[in-house]
């Protein structure tokens, strides 16, 4: 599974992404990150508000810190 | 048309990436500077001491008069506003399909509300003009995100004086409005050809807080600000004024136990850990460059009254009084130059004390923020060079007439 934190590089960008490795590594699925900065990539899969999290493509959240659990919910299902 | 679409996006990024390869050569350019300043500056000739005094004597002021009361409880505001304003409802006006006056409006203030930091403001300019509700009001948030943001405003006020404090907010408001309506109109052909696709906005996620109470909670923070700067009325004045500045260190302190009740009582211990979080990345984010630029300041401009390497005749031949010249030169200068967040306040102090005028003064404050070289740079990698030159010079343009404007009103 692809998984794709889009954001640049603000502090709550920062924090998305580690909440995503955790929640990651604790399920112990496989999946592959990835840290997306570029304005117009961002702009390109349509999240208005960072960070957002896509997940095989899917807009999973837009514009907050996701919870771990929510995250976990996301890559289990 | 998804293939365009996509191999368009492609192009952009490779721009971006360029536009991003030259910030290592900036630095190495930085440094080069730094060493030939440090090689061939005479430091002990004593217009040099004079200036390296100036500096830290500014420092100083800023320290005293406006790090405790003005800049901490803006921070918290700031962050309190980044974390619990909700995202999604100011989004959801940006949309294609959304209200165009409502989509300029909310663009025109959306700067305070959404994104004090800089960083947030480039996707989504990007977003609301790719996907969202079109180059008119992206162009207005583009210049509304950093020219109207809490901190900026309350500094001018407290530093430069209400007046200048209150043009600037209402200046950058006008402005992003205006320039908002004269892109979508040059450009109108363009913009029909947009392509238009699903859009993902925040969710509202507010917790359970009323709306009242978040407003609520943001105007007492206003008001501990506004009573914690409360500065002195003049001698011998009488009335109502002096006797609230001298009971303005109680009227803040039940504020602050009034605000301590609210966040005690209607926040949840995982929001009140992002606020001060928030509030703290701001810090560090700012603190630094405020602290470089008043020194940089200090050392070439000095305190008002006080002169330091710059000699106040040049500043007073190309930016004192109130004309055509001086406000046009105020105006593009500030559009070049890179002002990091609130570093354009001492600089400006100054300038006013070393005779620059009022006009080209705010004309500067509404220029500067919004646009510089490197921020003209990623611009145009997103929606071309003419259509960035032409905010540029729409912005350039209006802060001349507004400089003259003010100028003529307040001298």
């Amino acid at each position: 599974m692809e998984i794709k934190v889009l954001g640049p590089g603000c502090q709550r960008c920062h924090k998305t992404e580690e909440i995503v490795r955790e929640a990651v590594a604790e399920a112990g699925v496989d999946a592959q990150i990835e840290k997306i900065s570029d304005a117009m990539k961002i702009a390109g899969y349509g999240g208005f508000g960072t960070p957002a999290v896509v997940i095989d493509g899917e807009v999973k959240s837009v514009g907050k810190i996701p919870r771990k659990e929510e995250v976990t919910g996301w890559i289990k299902s | 048309m998804d293939g365009d679409v996509d191999d368009h996006l492609r192009s952009i990024e490779g721009d971006i990436r360029k536009a991003m390869g030259m910030k290592e050569r900036t630095k190495l350019l930085l440094i080069a500077g730094v060493f030939l300043a440090a090689y061939y500056i005479p430091w002990d000739h004593a217009l040099i001491r004079q200036s390296g005094f100036e500096a830290f004597m500014m420092l100083q002021e800023y320290a005293r008069e406006h790090v405790l009361t003005c800049l901490i409880p803006a921070f918290f505001i700031a962050g309190a506003i980044a974390v619990f304003v909700s995202q999604g409802a100011i989004l959801k006006y940006f949309g294609a399909q959304a209200s165009k006056i409502l989509s300029y409006s909310v663009a025109s203030v959306s700067g305070s509300i959404l994104a004090v930091c800089s960083c947030t403001v480039l996707p989504l300019f990007a977003g609301i003009y790719t996907r969202g509700a079109g180059i008119g009001p992206a162009t207005a948030f583009l210049y509304s995100g950093p020219a109207i943001n809490i901190l900026a405003i309350t500094l001018t006020a407290k530093v430069l004086g209400w007046q200048m404090g209150l043009a600037r907010a209402i200046g950058a408001v006008v402005f992003a409005v205006i320039t908002g309506l004269l892109m979508a109109l040059i450009f109108r052909k363009d913009d029909a050809a947009r392509t238009t696709g699903q859009i993902y906005v925040p969710d509202a996620d507010h917790g359970k807080r009323t709306l009242l109470q978040d407003g609520l909670y943001l105007l007492v923070m206003v008001l501990i600000l506004i009573f914690a700067s409360f500065a002195r009325p003049a001698a011998g004045a009488s009335g109502f004024w002096p006797m609230i500045f001298a009971y303005k260190w109680y009227i803040t302190a039940a504020f602050l136990a009034v605000l301590a009740f609210m966040v005690k009582a209607w926040f949840r211990k995982d929001e009140r850990v992002a606020w001060v979080e928030s509030t703290w990345g701001f810090m560090k984010q700012i603190f630094p460059l405020l602290i470089a630029g008043v020194l940089v300041a200090g050392f070439l401009l000095g305190r008002p009254g006080h002169p330091a390497l710059v000699p106040e005749h040049y500043v007073q031949s190309l930016l004192g009084g109130n004309s055509l010249w001086a406000n046009l030169f105020a105006s593009v200068a500030g559009a070049l130059m890179y002002f990091a967040t609130l570093t354009e306040i001492p600089i400006l102090q100054g300038l006013l004390g070393s005779g620059m005028g009022k006009g080209p003064a705010l004309a500067l404050l509404l220029a500067g923020p919004a646009l510089s070289l490197p921020n003209m740079l990623v611009i145009g990698s997103v929606m071309g060079v003419k259509k960035t030159a032409t905010f540029c010079g729409i912005i350039i343009i209006m802060s001349t007439i507004a400089g003259l404007l003010y100028g003529s009103f307040a001298g």
